[in-house]
């Protein structure tokens, strides 16, 4: 059976689910309750995250497994790391992605790296959900997509899922996954709804999904740029060329099979990504291809991205930064050799 | 903590006083003005809004210079008017306009005007602390004896940057003044909550530095309090923790509905308590300016407000360039 959820419900459904499976699973933050200690609130706490997508989790728990932290992120995410390495199986949220700045050494070279170092005898079954993603107007420092720099780390899952159906199946695999995995939730899908399957269920790490078969060009999208992909593909349909669009959901593990059999297929490649060009995941998969399928490409690959600069903040400008349907067609355009399509 | 507010505050001279006053209806009266703008949909983004607090920032910056710089936090217009950053660049730039002081790269949560010694607002909690000292430590090494100031709030103290700076800071006698602004709140957790600590000047004890705890809506306290950090700091005397216990008035940001408030405290604080009445009510009772001299001050402020909001409105949006202009210096 399948219910109607937005992308921020999911999150609290799955979260919920897997909190009533296994009292070792807690909730630990800034303000993924609120107002801790505020007679009011105790129970029903007050924000549930700064975007609500917590709220009520605290009621059904309690502040026990439901824990609001100071600002220190530094702290609580190596707690969590510890914990998790010693009988918890924590989610700790970090709230803005951005943040990482205050904790990156409690991910990198700590969680990431125990079951390694200590010869494969420790295990750390942390989940971090943090929220990224441009559109939002929220600037420079509150808007970025910085999955390639957990991606680029070994000893760390990285999960970006684009609906709520993945966002549940993928969290509830993130929690109960015995390695550290990092959630990315897009800001601007929170109140996206779609169809979720009532439940438990999870999806495997690893696993693209084809949104739309072609035989002539593949585009991956990663995160909420799948549905750029989708409106370009829908573009490119009326002039006749057929886009096979996939999204991986999950960057480490990568499904590498999925993404070189449809260029195998189509024979070009346009990844689109919202993040920073260099050292990217769109980078990353580019080299991939080209190294494992360069004898099956017609054309050279493209990535449509963001450029290498921060995001910026006033919303004309914000929205010349992000990949639209249209960079996607003129990359077309250039590969296939000719500009028709510009005026799609 | 101070709460005698009804003595003359020593060396504030009628200028000053004015000055003062009009800094603390500009941060009010801009403050109002944007979260109307923001309700009506009009401006885009995360904005903290500082209105309750201005006894803080201009209390402080009341004894700086363009030369001394600030460090400041994402509640940030406050310390912006009080060190002199122009209304219209400020407010074009929350409307993101190419006019903004930033060009409208920055927004509400970034607005900076180094000229003015003012090194922005941010967006990351904590941030400003090694900032600040970076600025003393300039300043010592140049032998410049300009002044740094961190504005920062309760719950950054919980942060480790805190910790870090204030230890640097201590053991290299820095000219720095580190302004706590304790309003009980960070986002939706309370102070008490969230710090072990009673009070944050507490921790100048450990750090064997200064460090005072004063009534944070009584401007004349924190003016006379930050007057002698501010000095100890220019004479080479180290840095100081100054804690200003204070409210702020809206929500932790826009569209916040502070549940997490205590309704009565929060009356108390946006009438009696208010920081503006009271220095009203100071500058009246001093002889230093009369109810008719206030007046004249709250309409020029709001004439100035209504002139920043239509430059604002009437500022073009940046040129597409400006998208990957200013990322590097050169490259
Ligand atoms: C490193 C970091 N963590 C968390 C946040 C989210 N955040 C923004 S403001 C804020 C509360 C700050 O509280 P306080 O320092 O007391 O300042 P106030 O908002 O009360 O002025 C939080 C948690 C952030 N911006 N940066
Ligand atoms: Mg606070």
């Amino acid at each position: 059976m399948a219910v109607k959820m937005s992308y921020s419900e999911a999150i609290n459904d799955a979260i919920r689910l897997a909190m009533r499976k296994d009292d070792d699973v807690i909730l630990i933050g800034e303000d993924v309750a609120g107002g801790a200690e505020v007679d009011h609130l105790q129970d029903e706490g007050a924000w549930g995250g700064v975007f609500g997508v917590t709220k009520g989790i605290v009621e059904e728990f309690g502040r026990d497994r439901v824990i609001d932290t100071p600002i220190a992120e530094s702290g609580y995410m190596g707690a969590a790391v510890s914990a998790a390495a010693t009988g918890l199986r924590p989610i700790s949220e970090l709230m803005f992605n951005d943040f990482i700045g205050s904790c990156l050494d409690e991910v990198m070279n700590q969680a990431a790296k125990f079951h390694y170092m200590f010869g494969g005898k420790a295990k750390v079954p942390l989940t971090i959900r943090t929220i990224d993603g441009a559109g939002f107007n929220a600037a420079a420092q509150h808007s970025q997509s910085l999955y390639a720099l957990f991606t680029h780390i070994p000893g760390i899952k990285v999960v970006i899922p684009s609906n709520p159906y993945d966002m549940k199946g993928l969290l509830l695999s993130a929690i109960f996954d015995d390695d550290p995995v990092i959630v990315f939730e897009d800001k601007t899908l929170y109140g996206m709804k779609g169809e979720v399957g009532e439940g438990f269920y999870t999806i495997p790490f690893g696993k693209a999904e084809i949104k739309r078969a072609g035989k002539d060009l593949t585009i991956v999208g990663l995160g909420k740029q799948v549905y750029t992909a989708l409106k370009a593909a829908d573009q490119l349909a009326k002039k006749g060329f057929e886009a096979e669009v996939i999204d991986p959901r999950t960057l480490s593990p990568l499904d590498e099979d999925t993404i070189i059999n449809s260029v195998k297929k189509t024979g070009r490649l346009i990844i689109v990504d919202e993040a920073y060009p260099r050292c990217s995941a769109a980078t990353d998969i580019a080299a991939i291809v080209g190294d494992k399928a360069f004898d099956y490409l017609d054309a050279p690959i493209k990535r449509v991205t963001a450029p290498h600069a921060p995001v910026p903040f006033s919303p004309p400008l914000e929205k010349l930064y992000m990949p639209t349907p249209q960079k996607i067609i003129d990359a077309f355009s250039v590969m296939v050799g000719n500009k028709v399509f510009s005026a799609v | 903590m101070q709460t005698e507010t009804q003595v003359a505050a020593k060396d504030m001279t009628v200028e000053k006083a004015k000055w003062i006053y009009t800094k603390m209806q500009e941060i009010r009266q801009f403050e109002t003005a944007v979260h109307d703008i923001f309700a009506k949909g009009e401006i885009p983004g995360f904005v903290h809004l500082y209105a309750g607090e201005e006894a803080v920032a201009v209390g402080v910056c009341a004894h700086l210079t363009d030369d001394d710089s600030i460090t400041s936090t994402h509640r940030g217009h406050g310390h912006c008017i009080a060190k002199g950053c122009d209304l219209n660049g400020m407010m074009a730039e929350i409307y993101g306009r190419a006019t903004g002081l930033c060009k409208g790269k920055g927004g509400s949560m970034h607005i900076a005007d180094v000229s003015k010694g003012m090194l922005g607002a941010n967006g990351i909690v904590g941030a400003g602390l090694p900032l600040a000292i970076g600025a003393g430590l300039t300043a010592k090494v140049k032998k410049t004896k300009n002044v740094a100031v961190c504005f920062f709030g309760d719950g950054a103290s919980n942060h480790g940057t805190f910790h870090e700076a204030v230890n640097m800071a201590a053991i290299w006698k820095l000219p720095v003044v580190f302004v706590c602004e304790n309003n009980g709140f960070g986002e939706a957790s309370t102070f008490d909550y969230a710090a072990a600590a009673d009070q944050i000047a507490d921790f100048a004890k450990v750090y064997k530095i200064a460090g005072e705890t004063v009534d944070g809506k009584d401007l004349p306290a924190v003016y006379e309090a930050a007057a002698k950090a501010v000095a100890r700091a220019r004479k080479g005397e180290g840095p100081t923790i100054l804690e200003c216990m204070t409210y702020r008035d809206f929500g932790h940001f826009e569209g916040d509905t502070q549940s997490y408030k205590d309704k009565e405290a929060q009356k108390k604080a946006i009438t009696e308590d208010d920081a503006i009445v009271r220095f009203q009510d100071y500058l009246k009772k001093q002889k230093i300016l009369t109810g008719q001299d206030i007046k004249k001050i709250d309409d020029a402020v709001k004439a100035s407000i209504d002139e920043a909001i239509r430059f604002s409105e009437e500022s073009p949006f940046p040129d597409a360039k400006e998208v990957t202009t200013d990322v590097y210096v050169s490259y």
